[in-house]
């Protein structure tokens, strides 16, 4: 008996201790999480942390030294270049690990591991897997294993990640972890292809293919239709090739299968898929450079903005890498070795992304639900199982058969995948992304080239995703080449799905490297690249793509009128806010407007609009009115016919409405269908800015009219349900048509100017901070350099000055 | 003075152990000193109680000071605190007490019963 009060308060301690040190749902280990000796408390880092260290781990050769300067960029000095990769994966990993990881298990198909069971999260799992994501980083690897350079350096950066992950304790954990309750993993090379394949996904994945939507739409509007809607040049473009330079004869020459206007372009296909995410246009970039003639030192200029999405932590991670063979600076990606974008003694680098389709659909026959055999050229033909297995963190795993074929890629839609709108059509992908590649080998490389010939040489590693890589070199060249590799298609080839039974619809071939689009030292004294279609239509091949027009327009214009050009008109330059789109549309809006039947509010954006100054800064007035006017004229012309072709159709580009606008004074599609009146110009501009008009009450009545606070640009945090680690409310402006390409979520993720005079001088900045922690000091302290439109100066730090007083901090790793 | 004493103990052995073991070693504590110290129950929860609160609380708050708030901030509004950072400290100091008090309360029964 007198044990009871033991028993009792032992029971009640008991369970008090058990319920907190359990997650319950989304609640961490509340126990755990709270203890100020353990949970998130121990990632609050003091204002004045220290960085100095002296580490000692197997795996290094020689010696690093790391200087980390006032903003914490580490200045990495190694004695060999195993320890050079060894030092940059310990570092990407003790700033930025969890993000490292998020993505590339994002990239594996493994998010349900530690996000639990939901549909959304499974799906994506499936979809992930079912593109072949994982088959292609396997392949990757395997090439680049089969290099010695580019395994020991994968194996170094690898070592130095898991140096890194083998130090944490419970109290050192990355804070995501804690609040998600999981562990890190070991890190591995397969990892290092996987983050590689993730910038395949976004930046030439599935959604700058809309074959799915197209075949879809070819049953209600006839083939030739396409050139109207989604015409392949448009009017305006002014391409990164420079007009007029002459292209050889193409050497390769596909040939037009003889079934292809009963098969393919006349074929009524009602099988669609509906695609799980959407295309993201604001995936863009700028990049130029200038050559000496221009500038006022005599000497070239590159400039470089990577437009992605904002998060915190940053995609970037800033750093200087030098060894006996290698000095170079810039931005480097968590999750890889090498400097990405950035300068070394001789060159400058930098990348768009080219948009160029290089993903294709085929409609398989497979002989039953086993997915076993599919028909191939007559016959039935084996294909491969491969049994995906899916971890679901607190539930069953799932398991997923995928078929793979021979020809036509990994089987992603059949019965077991996919919705009441694809009827179990069991549809393959055909990915350039998923054929062996070794782009690091290309970083590698162009980290150490020293002129055209190196770079050019360089370049030749890379496979996917089609980039357009600047170049400029202290010799004086400039230069660009749209990398990739690139099907050679015949007209109107994998626009829509394609038939997938034999091999006359395969890709006969790759267009030879030599003949991608490139330009050395123009006339012109600059080269320029915005995601515009590279070559005008005198270009040999077929060449599909997601293209954006204004961009490559606007900054041609300037360039084309700069003479004398400095590093301060650069800086201008990346961040200008001019509207070229609605430069031209303004004339038309005001030709078409009818005034008179428009009621007062309507007037008075009229009226500001009118005076409007073309600048889409954070206050502007007229830049809301006109994207909002914009908006509401797309609605009023398009979705009448849109709604015909349900369930997901691709509206047409803006650039391609704006040219039918100041090119057809009659356009079949300003008229409603819906109605029986036949409406015009005048009638649809007019509707469209009386129907803006109420929403543009609203944002003045909520005090949002200015652009700023119309769009609201926001950067958050990778989980993005975490709004407290976010930033929200910004004051930039810009858009998606404009220089300074900020969004509402995209944005230059890293602005980068490199002056190549005697001394190199170089800017940059990127909207984030070396820290990938929440409760670091670091962790967002360049966000409003990078608002202003400010940059810090990039200091390539000689082994010399190593008592200069922007060091602050030095680890030793021996 | 007892109770001072059993406070200042469980602070120094919840920390000592916080330094190698998981967070809930500060159960451990509390029960060990309220076994070596012996008081009434009721007097045991406060003396714990008070060790951990002021230890979990005064780390908190120190570690605070340091990060300038940085990270709390955030915190206190991913969970439901308004952004209170002192909320969040009472609570990380509460949360600790507690499970010090409650297991100081069974050291101190365990004793008397074994008297």
């Amino acid at each position: 008996m007198k044990y009871i009060p033991f028993i009792l308060s032992a029971v009640i301690t008991m369970a008090l201790i058990f319920v907190l040190n359990r997650r319950w749902g989304t609640v961490p280990d509340m126990g755990n999480f709270l203890s100020p000796q353990q949970g998130f408390w121990q990632n609050a880092e003091p204002a004045d942390e220290g960085f100095d260290a002296n580490i000692k781990l197997p795996g290094i050769k020689g010696k690093v030294e790391i200087y980390f300067d006032e903003r914490l960029i580490p200045h990495v000095f190694a004695d060999n270049d195993n320890d050079l990769y060894f030092a940059q994966g310990y570092l990407h990993a003790k700033f930025r690990l969890w993000q490292m990881e998020f993505q590339t298990m994002a990239a594996a198909g493994r998010i349900s591991e530690f996000l639990g069971n939901d549909p959304r999260f499974i799906n994506y799992d499936r979809e992930t897997r079912r593109l072949g994501m994982v088959y292609g980083a396997e392949n990757a690897l395997r090439s680049m294993e089969s290099d010695s350079v580019s395994k020991s350096g994968c194996d170094a950066y690898t070592a130095g990640v898991n140096a890194y992950i083998e130090s944490l304790s419970e109290a050192t954990l990355p804070i995501e972890y804690k609040l998600l309750g999981y562990k890190p993993e070991k890190w591995s090379n397969f990892k290092i292809c996987l983050f590689l394949k993730q910038m395949s996904r976004t930046l030439a994945g599935p959604y700058y293919a809309d074959d799915l939507p197209l075949t879809n739409e070819k049953s209600f509007i006839p083939f030739s239709e396409f050139n109207v809607l989604y015409p392949q040049i448009n009017d305006s473009l002014v391409p990164i090739i420079p007009k007029g330079t002459v292209f050889a004869p193409a050497s390769v020459i596909p040939v037009k299968p003889a079934t292809a206007d009963s098969l393919y372009f006349g074929k009524k296909d009602t099988a669609v898929v509906t695609r799980f995410g959407e295309h993201n246009p604001n995936n863009g970039s700028n990049n130029w450079a200038i050559s000496g003639n221009k500038t006022s030192s005599g000497h070239p200029i590159l400039c470089n903005d990577p437009h992605l999405e904002l998060s915190f932590p940053s995609i970037w991670y800033e750093m200087q890498l030098t060894s006996p063979t290698v000095n170079t600076y810039g931005a480097s990606f968590p999750g890889t070795p090498n400097i990405i974008i950035g300068y070394n003694d001789n060159i400058a680098f930098g990348f768009t992304n080219a948009g160029r389709d290089v993903m294709d659909y085929y409609a398989i026959k497979f002989k039953d639900d086993s997915k076993s055999e599919y028909w191939f050229n007559g016959a039935w033909k084996p294909s491969k199982l491969r049994i995906e297995e899916i971890k679901v963190k607190g539930d069953k795993t799932v398991y997923d058969t995928v078929a793979y074929t021979d020809e036509f890629g990994p089987v992603m839609y059949d019965k077991s995948f996919s919705n009441e709108l694809s009827k179990g059509k069991a549809i393959s992908c055909r990915w350039v992304a998923h054929d062996p590649s070794n782009e690091s080998l290309m970083w590698f490389k162009l980290d150490r080239a020293s002129n055209y010939a190196e770079y050019e040489k360089a370049i030749q590693e890379f496979s996917c995703p089609g980039q357009n890589m600047i170049f400029a070199s202290k010799n004086g060249d400039i230069a660009i080449w749209q990398q990739a590799k690139f099907p050679a298609r015949w007209y109107g080839q994998g626009q829509m799905l394609m038939p997938g039974e034999d091999s006359s619809y395969l890709w006969q071939g790759f267009i030879p490297q030599n003949e991608n689009p490139h330009v050395l030292n123009p006339a012109s004294g600059y080269i320029a690249s915005a995601n515009q279609r590279p070559v005008d239509s005198s270009y040999p091949y077929f060449i599909p793509g997601n293209y954006l027009t204004p961009r490559g327009i606007a900054i041609n214009k300037k360039l084309s009128s700069m003479s004398n050009v400095t590093v301060d008109d650069m800086k201008k330059l990346q961040n200008d806010y001019f509207n070229v789109s609605a430069e031209a549309a303004r004339p038309a809006f005001l030709k078409y407007v009818k005034e008179n039947e428009l009621n007062a509010a309507a007037k008075k954006y009229l009226e500001i609009f009118r005076n409007w100054n073309l600048e889409a800064g954070p206050g502007e007035i007229g830049q809301t009115i006109y994207q909002t006017w914009w908006d509401s004229l797309e609605v009023v012309v398009w979705r009448d016919e849109m709604e015909t072709m349900k369930p997901d159709p691709i509206w047409p580009d803006p650039q391609t409405l704006l040219e039918a606008m100041l090119r057809d004074t009659a356009y079949k599609y300003t008229d409603n269908i819906n109605t029986a009146k036949k409406e015009t110009w005048t009638d649809a501009v007019t509707l469209a800015l009386q129907k803006a008009a109420p929403e543009l009450m609203k944002e003045e009545a909520a005090g949002k009219l200015a652009w700023s606070k119309h769009k609201n640009p926001s950067i958050y945090h990778l989980l993005k349900t975490i709004k407290p680690f976010a930033k929200i409310g910004l004051q930039v402006g810009g858009w998606g048509n404009i220089i300074n390409a900020t969004t509402v979520s995209h944005g230059p993720s890293w602005r980068m100017i490199v002056h190549l005079d005697k001394e190199t001088e170089a800017y940059g900045v990127y909207p984030g901070g070396q820290s990938g922690n929440p409760g670091s000091a670091f962790y967002d302290n360049f966000v409003n350099t990078w608002s202003k439109g400010q940059y810090y100066s990039l200091w390539m730090m000689k082994q010399t000055e190593t008592s200069d007083k922007r060091i602050k901090w030095k680890m030793v790793i021996e | 003075m007892k109770f001072l004493v059993s406070i200042l103990l469980t602070a120094l052995l919840a920390f000592i152990g916080g330094l190698w073991l998981p967070w809930w070693s500060i159960a451990i504590s509390a029960f060990i000193v309220s076994l070596l110290v012996h008081q009434h129950a009721g007097k045991s929860f406060a003396g714990s109680f008070l060790g951990v609160f002021l230890l979990w609380g005064g780390l908190a708050w120190w570690i605070d000071m340091q990060n300038h708030g940085v990270l709390s901030k955030k915190i206190a509004s991913v969970l439901p605190l308004n952004g209170n950072q002192m909320m969040l400290i009472l609570v990380t100091a509460l949360v600790g007490a507690l499970v010090a008090g409650a297991a100081a309360v069974t050291g101190s029964f365990l004793r008397s019963a074994s008297k």
